[in-house]
């Protein structure tokens, strides 16, 4: 068999995520400590669990309709009216996904062909540049920079629109960096926009793990809703990563082709996800915020701790990472990573994992109880005095 | 709940600036709210363990040995027998060493198995003595691990 032949040049151009390539490492080490994860430390709330048993016993094991539950579109549609006072029908602008990733794979694929271009904010989450490839775009990286908050700003956004630019990918709040966009930060990002034909990727899986300020969606400014794509889901902010539902809400006309994406794909998400993610909505408000209060106690610690270790560290003010420079060390990420986990047992991310722009920087997760973390940041502590 | 009272509750050995950076105040205020929570019985002490599995069931399990006097007839028996008639008692074992019986009790609160102790016991024609043992946390019972710490599912890194 000539595999070479076989193959698709797009699917084996693909770099493999320098994550993986990282846990490969940690994973074949013994007594390694990890802040690495990109999930909560916490359970699913009880009640949501439960549900999802009652709903294995009242045997509800067949397909939903494609877009998934009535119910939970109409739950998810008032829930985004609440938080970002824009309201989407529940018949025909939502749909369940398979986490937040299947509906960024579903809007890129729904919107780019061979030669588009996508700006994509980085550092960012591992998987919208590659998507893009698969479809024949192009991913153009804009930096966000530690000076400037790791928020976006207007004339980067500017200078890298072309003729052939379809879509601006959004992640806040980010990860790696943490950083939150305010609706002040995106006033003039949404002047840039609105004077092109850019759609936008506004992905709010962190939309309620912020610190501070609450969460704005970008959708919810004027003249936003008729070009956002808002992805979210349940993953972080209830604890559910392994249940694999998000969703996506956006115009009709997005939508609609979208929906044959996921037809054709999918089917339809996990059935009984989807009755416990209604769960989720209607009763775990007061579970997320206790989840949400026992990060912010986290990162304040996790902040503080690499500060006094004399790493320059910004504040995030969203999701549950950290992302500390490691500049002065004079290593880069890779280099600094691996020796960590050498030498310490101490495993978390490069930053170049998130992007070239990334570099120079590690992502250091908190979902982790305040024991694990004092271990952990303690043994980066005895790393660095070795350097 | 209060934060601090969250995190004392969760590690009652975290430093007062441990506790201050994470909940955004100053080494001197969290030892004056820790000092206040003390004064108003708020804060009632400091234990080592907290079980919430142990918690959360109203059960108590102590551990009683008894020295007993033999019965020139039937030795240990009769007392033992006695012992094991109530429905508290698990266990009734005879050791050797320094003391005869060893009983495993379980009741609904340190109270009961106090009174337990005092007026059923201590009471029985025979018993010199009791010292009563109170069972702090199970690992491992008829074989099998229980109430260790969760682990964590996870993968190692993830993005």
């Amino acid at each position: 068999m000539n595999y070479d032949k076989l193959l698709s040049s797009k699917a084996t151009a693909l770099k493999p995520s320098g994550i993986r390539r990282f846990f490969d490492i940690a994973a074949s080490m013994e007594g390694v400590i990890s802040l690495g994860v990109g999930e909560p430390d916490f359970a699913t709330p009880w009640v949501v669990r439960q549900c999802a048993i009652s709903t294995l016993e009242n045997k509800r094991t067949s397909y939903t309709s494609n877009p998934g539950l009535l119910t939970l579109r109409q739950e998810i549609s008032k829930y985004i009216e609440k938080t970002t006072g824009n309201t989407y029908c529940p018949e025909e602008e939502i749909i369940v996904t398979v986490g937040g990733s299947e509906a960024i794979d579903l809007a890129i694929r729904s919107i780019i062909e061979p030669g588009d271009e996508v700006l994509i904010v980085e550092p960012c989450f591992v998987s919208y540049a590659p998507i893009v490839e698969l479809t024949g775009g192009k991913a153009v990286p804009i930096e966000t920079k530690e000076e400037d908050n790791f928020k976006l700003t207007a004339d980067a956004l500017q200078e890298k629109i072309t003729d052939r630019t379809k879509l601006l990918v959004f992640p806040f709040p980010n990860n790696p960096t943490g950083a939150i966009m305010t609706r002040e930060d995106m006033e003039p990002i949404v002047e840039v926009l609105k004077k092109t034909n850019i759609a936008v990727i506004s992905d709010e899986i962190y939309a309620e793990l912020t610190y501070g300020t609450k969460h704005c969606s970008i959708s919810s400014l004027e003249g936003m809703r008729e070009r956002t794509i808002l992805i979210n889901g349940f993953s972080k902010s209830y604890a559910m990563t392994g249940w694999r539902l998000g969703y996506v809400c956006a115009p009709a006309e997005i939508t609609k082709q979208m929906l044959k994406i996921h037809q054709y794909a999918i089917m339809c998400s996990p059935t009984v996800s989807q009755y416990a993610a209604i769960e989720a909505l209607r009763s775990c408000d007061n579970e997320v915020k206790k989840m949400c209060n026992e990060y912010n106690m986290r990162r304040q610690l996790v902040v503080s701790s690499f500060r006094k270790m004399g790493l320059s560290c910004f504040e995030p003010q969203g999701a549950f990472y950290v992302f500390p420079s490691i500049k002065s060390t004079g290593l880069s990420s890779e280099e600094f990573c691996e020796r960590l986990l050498m030498e310490k047992h101490v495993a978390v991310v490069p930053g170049d994992a998130f992007g070239e722009s990334g570099e120079g920087f590690i992502r250091v997760s908190y979902a982790y109880s305040v024991k694990h973390l004092t271990e952990a940041l303690s043994r980066i502590d005895d790393f660095l005095k070795t350097l | 709940m209060d934060n601090l009272l969250k995190l004392l509750k969760q590690n009652a050995r975290l430093s007062n600036e441990q506790l201050g950076i994470m909940l955004g105040i100053t080494e001197d205020e969290v030892a004056k709210k820790i000092k206040e929570y003390e004064d108003k019985g708020v804060i009632m002490g400091y234990s080592t363990i907290l079980n919430d599995e142990l918690c959360s069931t109203d059960n108590v399990t102590a551990l009683i040995e008894l020295k007993v006097t033999p019965a020139a007839d039937s030795g240990f028996d009769d007392v033992a027998r006695k012992i094991m008639s109530y429905d508290e008692v698990e266990s009734v074992v005879l050791m050797s060493g320094g003391f005869d019986l060893s009983v495993t009790v379980t009741a609904s609160s340190l109270k009961s198995v106090a009174e337990f102790v005092a007026q059923r016991l201590a009471k029985i024609d025979g018993v010199i003595s009791t010292a009563t043992h109170f069972v702090l946390k199970t690992y491992k019972d008829k074989g099998i691990s229980v109430n260790m710490e969760d682990k964590d599912e996870r993968g190692l890194v993830s993005p």
